[in-house]
């Protein structure tokens, strides 16, 4: 190398270390590095707020008002929102705000509960199709494809004609026609996990395949639940209570959201009260997951199918 | 090479396809077969006269082996035969014929409006000013959760009771149809538009969009000719299932709007535990989503070359 | 050849920033001309700037950004006048972009056909059809395309990797514009293919294109570039010819940088704290020793016998049947030697890796570990032997658990994980590899490619190997990352006399560090000997290698 006339004469004596190494650390931010955890824009803190109320209202409705919502003051039939009453009484009497407030109750729990058969059933079959077995995995697979060849509703309807009306019938159909959903991504999440190299690498590290399984494939697996769970559970409660709203469900005078939409039907000619309010509960919860649900998927992006 | 690879494809989905008719099929059969009871007493429903239960027997052929009853069920129903209907004492394909036409057409209506909204917004707003995208995405999401005969009793409140621009109930005239149309496509529009969104927003920072920028084609051009096709990837895999969702949130539109159509068929049916009429519905709306779902992966393999691939 | 006439580019005083993420500015004070017929290089390492000052040429910086420039000309015109619509007219016609990796730089839904004449048919540069398909298979010819009208039809993903990067260059020139930009074109391409690619833009400039060529690697730009520009952390710290640059640089990073670069030249020496004297009369790079190697022993670590694998279906694209990964591959490596593996993708070295590994079985031949049958046995027989091979992978993110921390994935390979020193223990093997004890604690998303590399030989590490298989460890990291990377193993392997089975597509990697070599092509060992003998004395490129390119 020859000299360059341009140079300055003393010798210089930086490290690369120096020079490379601390732009490593500022400006080189590598491409692949994604903060882990949850951001908080205000709408996550809004639904996750509404969430936390919606749970507490369910166990203690009572804490929030004073009216039973199952009798009803027949003077007082069909008022409108007052302080007395914020929304208004319906056709028998009953304050509608009350029986909003118990109606929690239901749609969340057969909603949970229809979910619970989902997950189970599905996690476990979706898991046994994302595994070697390329029989097994078709096989799953078309009775993933039978199942949701049946519209929810529809088959909550024959699951309801031959078992009858009521919260646990309906619960249960709505669990069997949720299953493709959570098996499909379960599938998709296990395949993807059993592909992933610190699952195919990690016999190099003395485990064996019941340890693999168990240690990195099920736990990386799992992680999904959670998370399509709350992604679903916002449609399941719009179907519980079109089934409700249909009369498969419970009956009146249950103040199941979807039960009251029926009756409020026919009094829209002369009130509104009674078919605005349960809906809008409906809308509200399910806006709420949604948004739980999307920012819980987002948080775990890369690792999740 | 590649042609042939591309219907060895189609020709394999269809035959999937038709394993899961079959399988859909008899799985309704051993659920009417496992149930407990007597075959007689589950069909017969809510309704009994001397010589009913023979009559049931001697239709369904119950003296005969599992294996022959099953044969001659899909043998009927091939034929379009699904029995008689008990309670109403008519055919059941007489009854569910007779009223399918106003439940088609109003899921077709409500499919087609579905698409239009959900394409045009997301076609829009995709990939454009923070505002709008923020706009549009709070829309859709109201729109996707907001439970279908919520929305028909309001707009019902709004337009039919109040403003008194279409009919309150019934089918009799093309006015008839708006209110139940919109109100069952509203929704599907929701899921539809932010299914479609978050696809072409999720394509516009691929690598090969800005190559496509640097040639000098428009934004406009961009999304029609080049996302657009990547947008409608995910939206055909999810239309089967929107399909079953506009079938089945037609039942609860048509009580809604007290508009006749299967929906109120099939609802008297479960609530007089009339039997095959309910079987017959759920297997043609079984056999019309598989049907559907076919078509929309062949179109999916039309649409994606890399699929054709070995 | 280069046209002293008016310049493509004339940049001065260039600053690009984002208001919107806050922060300063991306890049500052950037000058840039570009004559026609001149090949200029941006280069630089991740993160330097040197992708979206080569995008404001096209007004391409990205969404929100501010660009202001001192003077910007465009062909002579004032280019910070241009409104949106005078941009797209001049995108493709007088630029042409060429960008990483044609397998998602071109739209997978179309034909290579349709891509290459979008520019013509947008900018109604020929009419009718046949004209249409006419320019376009000339374009596909021009690049060197076989049989032009037919890979016309075909889609990217049914090309193989250095004729989709052509049809990736058709795509910017169809329009034959006056400049072309190209962004790390030949990244990620095997060592033939990229002289294929550069072949093909160098004889655009031939032919009187300008050529914005961008890229992290120096070696590769010096056979094009008349000029190049070293850009580090959003400035220009060098430029001037290339020969200028690269035999006197000025700016001590370009000169770490060069002296990062490992060679046979570097062989025996510390890269990441090599020192370059200048002063008059002598550049000489100095470069502090590696620690002196125990003599390699004769005992053999590993024994491979004549292996093959046979696969029923090629799962690359073009090619179906029948397909033989290995065939009759046999080598040894003693305790204590690095020996290094080279060869094109798709020419077994990953197969051989798994294979030694014990991740797959040979349809022929054996493998022997220390002496025992490795190859052929049950996975349980092999547990013992486990942790003496060990294993560090290109790509150390994916091979760790998700929901681990530094902590998890190191503890996981401790011979006694659950033993009462294993703090003790975790840190010593973390200040083995140069990372302080604070990382413990800490997600491996968090850390940077370099650090996640260094967790990832601390694992290794752990168990205490006499072989340990890496896989293209440093292929994924800037220059002076790898300078660090290469020192700490070479650091590591003479201290501890572990074996290393080094697998690079990387010549220079393979001649600073390895004691021999095997060359790989279409699942056949086709050379191997010590790296003076292969790669020839002083040699940069080897004939035997040129073939297998």
């Amino acid at each position: 190398m020859t000299a360059s006339p341009h140079s300055a004469p003393a010798t210089v004596a930086l490290s690369t270390e120096d020079l490379i190494g601390s732009v490593a650390g500022t400006s080189a931010a590598p491409s692949r590095v994604v903060r882990p955890g949850l951001r908080h824009p205000p709408r996550f803190i809004l639904a996750a707020g509404f969430l936390v109320l919606l749970a507490v209202v369910a166990l203690g409705p009572s804490l929030f008002t004073g009216y039973d919502p199952l009798t009803g003051d027949v003077s007082e039939t069909l008022q409108a929102p007052s302080w007395v009453h914020p929304f208004g009484t319906d056709r028998l009497g009953r304050d509608v705000l009350a029986r909003t407030l118990y109606g929690t109750r239901y749609s969340l729990l057969i909603g949970l509960a229809g979910m619970a058969v989902s997950a189970a059933a599905g996690v476990l079959l979706g898991v046994l199709a994302g595994l070697r077995s390329r029989l097994l995995d078709e096989a799953v697979s078309r009775l993933f494809d039978v199942l949701s060849s049946f519209p929810g509703v529809l088959l909550a309807m024959l699951v309801v004609t031959f078992l009858g009306q009521g919260m646990a019938n309906i619960a249960l159909a709505v669990g069997i026609a949720g299953i493709p959903k959570f098996g499909r991504v379960v599938r998709a999440q296990t395949q993807l996990v059993r592909g992933a190299d610190y699952v195919t690498h990690a016999a190099i590290y003395g485990l064996g395949r019941s340890r693999i399984f168990l240690r990195h494939v099920l736990p990386n697996v799992l992680v999904a639940v959670p998370v399509i769970a709350t992604i679903y559970i916002g449609n399941t409660i719009l179907v519980v209570s079109g089934l409700s709203f249909l009369g498969l469900g419970p009956q009146p005078p249950t103040p199941e959201w979807g039960v009251m939409l029926a009756e409020s039907r026919d009094l829209l000619r002369v009130a509104w009260w009674p078919g605005v309010f349960p809906g809008l509960a409906v809308t509200l919860t399910v806006i709420a997951f949604s948004i739980v649900g999307g920012a819980l998927q987002k948080s775990f992006e890369g690792r999740l199918a | 090479m590649p042609a042939r690879h591309l219907t060895l494809r189609i020709l394999s989905r269809l035959a999937t396809s038709l394993v899961v008719a079959w399988a859909s099929v008899t799985a309704t059969f051993v659920a009417l077969h496992a149930l407990p009871g007597r075959i007689e007493d589950i069909l017969a429903g809510d309704v009994d006269f001397p010589g009913l239960r023979e009559a049931i027997a001697a239709e369904w052929g119950l003296d005969r082996s599992l294996p022959a009853q099953y044969v001659d069920f899909l043998f009927r129903l091939a034929h379009g035969d699904f029995g008689t209907s008990y309670v109403l004492r008519r055919p059941v394909i007489e009854v569910v014929g007779s009223q399918l036409r106003p439940t088609v057409e109003l899921a077709l209506a409500a499919g087609l409006l579905a698409v239009l909204l959900a394409g045009g917004l997301a076609l829009a707003t995709a990939g454009r000013g923070r505002l709008a995208r923020g706009l549009a995405s709070s829309l859709e999401l109201v729109a996707a959760s907001t439970p279908v005969f919520w929305l028909g009793i309001l707009l019902l409140m709004a337009f039919s009771f109040s403003l008194r621009w279409f009919p309150v109930a019934g089918a009799k005239s093309w006015n008839a149809l708006v209110l139940p149309a919109i109100a069952l496509a509203l929704p599907t529009a929701g899921l539809l538009a932010q299914v479609l969104r978050e696809s072409m927003e999720k394509t516009l920072n691929q690598p090969f969009v800005t190559t496509v920028r640097a040639r000098g084609v428009g934004e406009t051009a961009i999304r029609t000719r080049h996302v657009l096709r990547h947008a409608l990837l995910p939206a055909v895999t999810l239309g089967g299932w929107l399909i079953g969702g506009l079938l089945g949130g037609a039942v609860i539109t048509e009580k809604v709007f007290g508009r006749p159509g299967l929906g109120t068929v099939t609802l008297g049916a479960v609530l007089t535990h009339d039997v095959p009429v309910v079987l017959a519905v759920v297997l043609l709306a079984a056999l019309i989503h598989v049907a559907a779902s076919t078509l929309l992966d062949i179109l999916y393999l039309l649409i994606d070359p890399r699929l054709r691939a070995v | 050849m280069i046209d002293p006439r008016e310049p493509l580019v004339d940049i001065s005083g260039l600053s690009i920033a984002f208001p919107a993420q806050g922060d300063g500015p991306v890049v500052q004070g950037i000058d840039l001309v570009i004559h026609p017929g001149e090949c200029v290089a941006l280069v630089g390492e991740s993160g330097s700037g040197k992708s979206v000052t080569a995008r404001s040429l096209l007004n391409l910086a990205g969404d929100g950004a501010r660009v202001e420039a001192a003077r910007f000309r465009i062909r002579g015109r004032d280019a910070r006048t241009f409104r949106e619509a005078d941009w797209r007219r001049l995108r493709g016609t007088f630029s042409g972009l060429v960008m990483q990796d044609a397998l998602v730089s071109l739209d997978p839904l179309r034909t290579v056909g349709h891509e290459v004449g979008e520019v013509l048919t947008e900018h109604r540069l020929v009419s009718g059809r046949a004209a249409l398909a006419e320019r376009v298979h000339a374009t596909l010819a021009k690049v060197g395309m076989p049989r032009p009208a037919e890979r016309a039809r075909q889609y990217a993903h049914q090309l193989s990797g250095g004729l989709r990067q052509r049809a990736l260059i058709a795509a910017a020139i169809a329009a034959e514009p006056d400049l072309i930009i190209a962004d790390e074109p030949t990244t990620a391409l095997d060592p033939g293919i990229q002289n294929q690619v550069l072949a093909v833009l160098a004889e655009r400039v031939r032919e009187g294109a300008g050529l914005l060529l961008i890229s992290h690697d120096l070696a590769l730009v010096a056979r094009i570039a008349h000029r190049v520009i070293v850009m580090r952390a959003g400035r220009i710290v060098d430029a001037g010819t290339t020969r200028a640059v690269l035999e006197q640089p000025r700016h001590p990073y370009t000169r770490q940088l060069l002296a990062a670069i490992p060679s046979a030249a570097s062989r025996g020496g510390r890269l990441a704290s090599a020192r370059i004297a200048s002063g008059p009369g002598t550049s000489a790079i100095a470069r502090d020793p590696l620690p002196p190697r125990v003599a390699v022993e004769p005992r053999l670590v590993l024994e491979v016998r004549d292996i093959a694998k046979h696969y029923a279906q090629r799962a690359a694209p073009g090619q179906t049947g029948a397909f033989t990964a290995l065939e009759g591959v046999s080598f040894t490596v003693r305790a204590g030697e690095v020996l290094g593996i080279i060869g094109a993708s798709g020419s077994g070295k990953s197969t051989c890796a798994k294979i030694v590994l014990g991740l797959l079985e040979p349809d022929a031949g054996e493998v022997r570990l220390l002496g025992e049958t490795w190859s052929g046995i049950p996975e349980t027989r092999r547990r013992p032997l486990r942790r003496r091979l060990q294993y560090i992978p290109q790509d150390p993110l994916s091979s760790f658990d998700p929901r681990y921390r530094v902590e998890d994935i190191v503890a996981e390979n401790l011979p006694d994980p659950g033993a009462k020193d294993r703090r003790a223990r975790l840190l010593a093997l973390l200040d083995q590899v140069g990372l302080s004890g604070s990382v413990l604690d800490r997600h491996p998303r968090a850390l940077s490619g370099g650090q996640r590399q260094r967790v990832a030989i601390a694992r290794a590490l752990a168990a205490e190997p006499a072989l340990i298989v890496c896989d293209e460890p440093v292929s994924a990291l800037d220059i002076g990352i790898q300078a660090q990377i290469l020192d700490l193993l070479a650091d590591l392997q003479g201290r501890l006399s572990t074996a290393l089975l080094f697998i690079s597509h990387d010549w220079g990697v393979i001649q600073h560090l390895a004691d021999r070599v095997l060359v790989f092509q279409d699942g056949r060992i086709v050379d191997q000997g010590s790296v003076a003998d292969v790669f020839g004395s002083g040699g940069a490129t080897a004939p035997g290698w040129r073939a297998v390119a």
